[in-house]
């Protein structure tokens, strides 16, 4: 099809099939997107992220292990785009490879953390009662502590690591995710069409996987995206306090830790790790305000 | 003359296109009562809400003449508006749940009303305030004085809306769906109290319905509003020998106590009233 | 129950909840303490130790009896307000807590008052403004807020402010040399060299504390200022915002009286959140800056894996969040006309 009648068949008033609606959907709420221009910043930022990452080795010149103590703290050359560490290892390569790390906590997270929150705030919200109440108490205890706070004292008990860091932040972020789920599955719980799927005989189960979930998705997902700044802060601080990702290993956080020293000479052995967090944080949060403002725009 | 309105337009930039909401409307108004009558988006909110220059931000408006007595509305300055705004004009709205600051009490939101065009202590328009209810037949004014507005029923807090429009005492009340939003027993009510109003103080009315008969009865003229046009104006009295289809067509599709149909008539639109 | 009076009604039901979140608070803290996998024993009595000696240790501190009873024992001892000692400071860490927390109480106020009265006022402007270019900048720098790190701000601010300008005092609390000449009565040093008349120290105290508040203040400023845009931007399109104009009011008169009167019900519970989030900032922040108050305490607890400490520090800044939320929700339902 030439790119005109795909428009035309996306754009229709008048979808065929329900394939063509929900994907005439998509575009409509692409197009809408693409008219805020922080949002495509974000977006396209964050994907040079992630392919960066992905790619890594690739478009790093050094590894981001190798050390050399001759040329330790260097400013940025030609050699070394960045400059060099205390160790004499290639800023410019860590960064990038801090870059993996991050990106690797944050998905790990959300893949723990969304899918989780979204069974069980979906069940709670539809079965009610006892469930619902318990379920709430828990997840108020959660919420109850700064996000920080408890991964820290999660962490302290565990082993200080990448690992106990993912598992910790997820421990502390998963509460969000279950009641924003709940919410919205209040709101159709008493719905005509719920009643009707109910009377013809359907379980439960699949009407909460089928009908509601899908519901609370778009909340979900603009939800996490946004969150994804607050996972990559987390996981910098955890890493700033000596209780995320260890040395060597190159986390923007523990890197900033490492050579927070050396603030006053080599400014940009602290600071390059320190601005690359704040894109990555910043890219993620416009690409979050985006998408909320078109899947959710009365949230603005 | 108080308001003159020659070829008034206003439209909106929307994401498909322009949207013209008034197309050319004229009126002219003295110390007389008129009626405007038209069905949702026909312009008549707009237009009568374009004397004050009360528009949304995004309207784009023009016209050829706008003036409220003798001032031109269009290149009025920001004070010289606010000086016409609850002073010399006011604006009725339709519903009281909104239409009123949901957390200040009543009697303090008439007692600003006074205060900003009249001056004087706190005290004395807080009285003020007090009769003022009174004169819109609210009974313990003074202690509806320190209600919250959701705290009031509908037709209460319709009288609320008239007596803070009329505290500074202006020549022109523009009325826009007033009773909409009211059980049709209070309805009636509420526009005889307009009515009493409005002609013991010798003010022009402005009165924005949907509902013709409504109109017809309160009002010397009536105006027919269609699609951002003008389609018919009448006197009162005469609305049996309206011309226009729409107008009759309007006025036939009323069931009747009186004339019994087997079929109630419906209004079929005809594309050339969008025309002209 | 329904002889009460309505509004007492609704908030008891939120205040009975309280209990049950902070036994959740207490039985997660306790897990996490049960969960470590350094032997609490031999962090006292050291690798070699004989196993007699061990096993005295260990009935000692309860470890041998079933989770259940432990779990009683340290519900016991917290009631009667006994959190353990400290193995770093060797001081039971209730001691400890009281003699941090005031700085951080300081400087979390401070900060949130820098962010009232500056995010209050940019948040009404740019919602009255919206879409010009001051709206525009501001809606940027409060994102820009949200997503930087706090550590890498105070970092930054150190390197130009102390270093390249020599402006600001250095980290701490005070000077070196005013250190002790201030008695101790509310642990805050503002407060207390100003009650003392000291006022060279008051001086320096101030200049200590302007910087970390300054970088604690902008997360809670970015946050206040969106949601009182937020707010704004919703009260303004109400219809009684046209009823105000129609009355003839000023643009100021009904943007603060009539607008920012119908948000700032909900803007108490914003500011009350802002300062519970304040918390987690002051961790980092007061790592930076070496400001001698819960935070620092927590994480050099943690880098000592000295357990009673750090679980004591969590459970009480956990108390304080759910304290603070437990009274924003309340100021929302007895200031709210409309609930009533």
């Amino acid at each position: 099809m030439s790119e005109t009648t795909l428009r035309a068949w996306l754009l229709t008033e008048t979808p065929q099939s329900r394939r063509q609606a929900a994907w005439g959907r998509s575009y409509r709420g692409w197009l809408l997107f693409r008219r805020n221009k922080l949002a495509m910043v974000g977006l396209v930022t964050s994907i040079i992220l992630v392919l960066a990452s992905l790619v890594a080795p690739l478009i790093t010149p050094y590894d981001p292990s190798a050390q050399n103590l001759a040329d330790r703290l260097a400013p940025p050359t030609l050699a070394h785009w960045f400059g060099t560490d205390e160790l004499g290892r290639d800023l410019y390569t860590r960064v990038i490879y801090g870059g993996r790390i991050t990106l690797g906590m944050v998905v790990a997270v959300v893949v723990l953390v969304a899918p989780a929150g979204l069974l069980v705030g979906s069940m709670a919200g539809y079965l009610g009662g006892f469930v619902d109440r318990a379920m709430m108490r828990v997840t108020d205890v959660f919420l109850a502590f700064p996000r920080l706070i408890l991964a820290l004292a999660f962490v302290a008990a565990l082993k200080p690591g990448i690992t106990s860091a993912v598992f910790a932040i997820a421990l502390t972020s998963w509460p969000a995710y279950a009641r924003l789920a709940r919410a919205d599955t209040l709101t159709i719980r008493h719905t005509d069409y719920i009643a009707a799927m109910r009377l013809t005989g359907a379980w439960s189960g699949r009407i909460i996987l089928r009908h509601v979930i899908p519901l609370c998705l778009s909340s979900v997902i603009v939800r996490v995206t946004l969150d994804m700044s607050g996972i990559i802060l987390t996981a910098a601080g955890l890493g700033f306090l000596g209780m995320g990702a260890q040395p060597p290993t190159p986390e923007w956080g523990t890197m900033i830790a490492a050579t927070r020293g050396y603030i006053l000479q080599q400014w940009w052995v602290p600071t390059i790790p320190g601005v690359a967090i704040l894109i990555a944080s910043l890219a993620f949060n416009l690409l979050g305000d985006g998408m909320r403002d078109v899947l959710d725009p009365k949230q603005r | 003359m108080l308001v003159e309105i020659d070829n008034l337009r206003i439209s909106f930039a929307t994401p498909s296109g322009v949207e013209h909401a008034v197309r050319g409307v004229s009126l002219e108004l003295g110390q007389e009562k008129l009626g405007i009558v038209g069905e949702s988006g026909s312009g008549k909110s707009l237009t009568a809400r374009a004397i004050l220059r009360l528009l949304p931000s995004a309207a784009q408006v023009s016209a050829d003449r706008l003036r409220f007595d003798g001032i031109d509305i269009l290149a009025a300055p920001e004070n010289v508006l606010r000086g016409i705004r609850g002073r010399r004009a006011g604006l009725i709205l339709q519903d009281p749940k909104y239409s009123l600051n949901p957390v200040m009490t009543v009697g303090r939101q008439i007692a600003e009303a006074w205060r900003v065009h009249k001056g004087g202590s706190r005290r004395v328009a807080a009285q003020a305030a007090v009769d003022l209810l009174e004169q819109v037949r609210i009974r313990g004014p003074a202690r509806v004085a320190g209600l919250y507005p959701h705290e009031l029923s509908g037709g209460m807090g319709q009288r609320v809306m008239i007596a803070m429009m009329l505290a500074p005492d202006p020549e022109l009340l523009i009325a826009d769906e007033p009773t909409s939003a009211l059980d049709a027993t209070v309805q009636a009510e509420i526009l005889r109290l307009i009515d009493d109003l409005v002609s013991r103080r010798g003010m022009g009315l402005i009165l924005i319905s949907h509902d013709l008969p409504l109109v017809s009865h309160f009002c010397d003229r009536v105006m027919v509003m269609y699609a951002g046009h003008v389609l018919e104006r009448l006197a009162a009295g005469e609305l049996s020998r309206a011309q226009h289809p729409y107008t009759r067509g309007l006025l036939e599709c009323l069931p009747s106590l009186v004339h019994p149909r087997v079929r109630l008539a419906t209004l079929a639109r005809d594309p050339a009233w969008l025309v002209g | 129950m329904t002889l009460l009076p309505a509004r007492l009604r609704r908030i008891s039901g939120t205040i009975a909840s309280v209990p049950i979140t902070l036994f959740g608070l207490i039985l997660v803290t306790f897990l996490i303490g049960r969960v470590m996998p350094i032997d609490p024993v031999i962090a006292i009595v050291g690798d070699h130790a004989p196993p007699d000696v061990i096993a005295r240790v260990r009935t000692e501190l309860g470890l041998d009896r079933p989770l259940i009873v432990q779990f009683g024992i340290y519900l016991v001892r917290l009631l009667h307000g006994n959190l353990g000692s400290s193995v770093m400071t060797t001081h039971p860490v209730t001691q400890d807590i009281a003699t941090y927390f005031p700085a951080t109480f300081e400087l979390a106020t401070a900060a949130i008052i820098l962010s009232i009265v500056l995010g209050i006022p940019l948040g009404v402007i740019a919602a009255a403004r919206q879409g010009s270019r001051f709206d525009h900048v501001v809606r940027v720098v409060s994102l820009a807020g949200q997503s930087i790190p706090v550590f890498v701000l105070g970092l930054i601010f150190l390197l130009i402010f102390y270093v390249k300008l020599g402006i600001a005092p250095g980290t701490g609390q005070i000077d070196v040399g005013y250190d002790g000449l201030v008695d101790r009565i509310t642990g805050m040093l503002v407060i207390d060299s100003a009650i003392e008349g000291q006022w060279d120290v008051f001086w320096d105290a101030l200049a200590h504390l302007a910087m970390p508040a300054i970088i604690l203040a902008y997360f809670s400023l970015a946050y206040i200022t969106r949601m009182t845009r937020a707010f704004m931007l919703d009260a303004l399109s109400g219809e009684y915002i046209v009823t105000a104009r129609a009355k003839g009011l000023s643009g100021a008169r009904i943007l603060w009286r009539h607008a920012f009167g119908n948000i700032a019900v909900p803007l108490v519970t914003v500011i009350a959140l802002a300062y519970a989030g304040l918390l987690e900032g002051a961790v980092l922040t007061e790592t930076v800056f070496s400001w001698p108050g819960l935070g620092l305490y927590l994480t050099v607890s943690l880098l000592n894996a000295d357990m009673n400490a750090v679980l004591g520090a969590t459970l009480v800044v956990g108390f304080v969040y759910v304290v603070l939320n437990l009274m924003a929700d309340i100021a929302y339902r007895v200031l709210d006309p409309r609930v009533r």
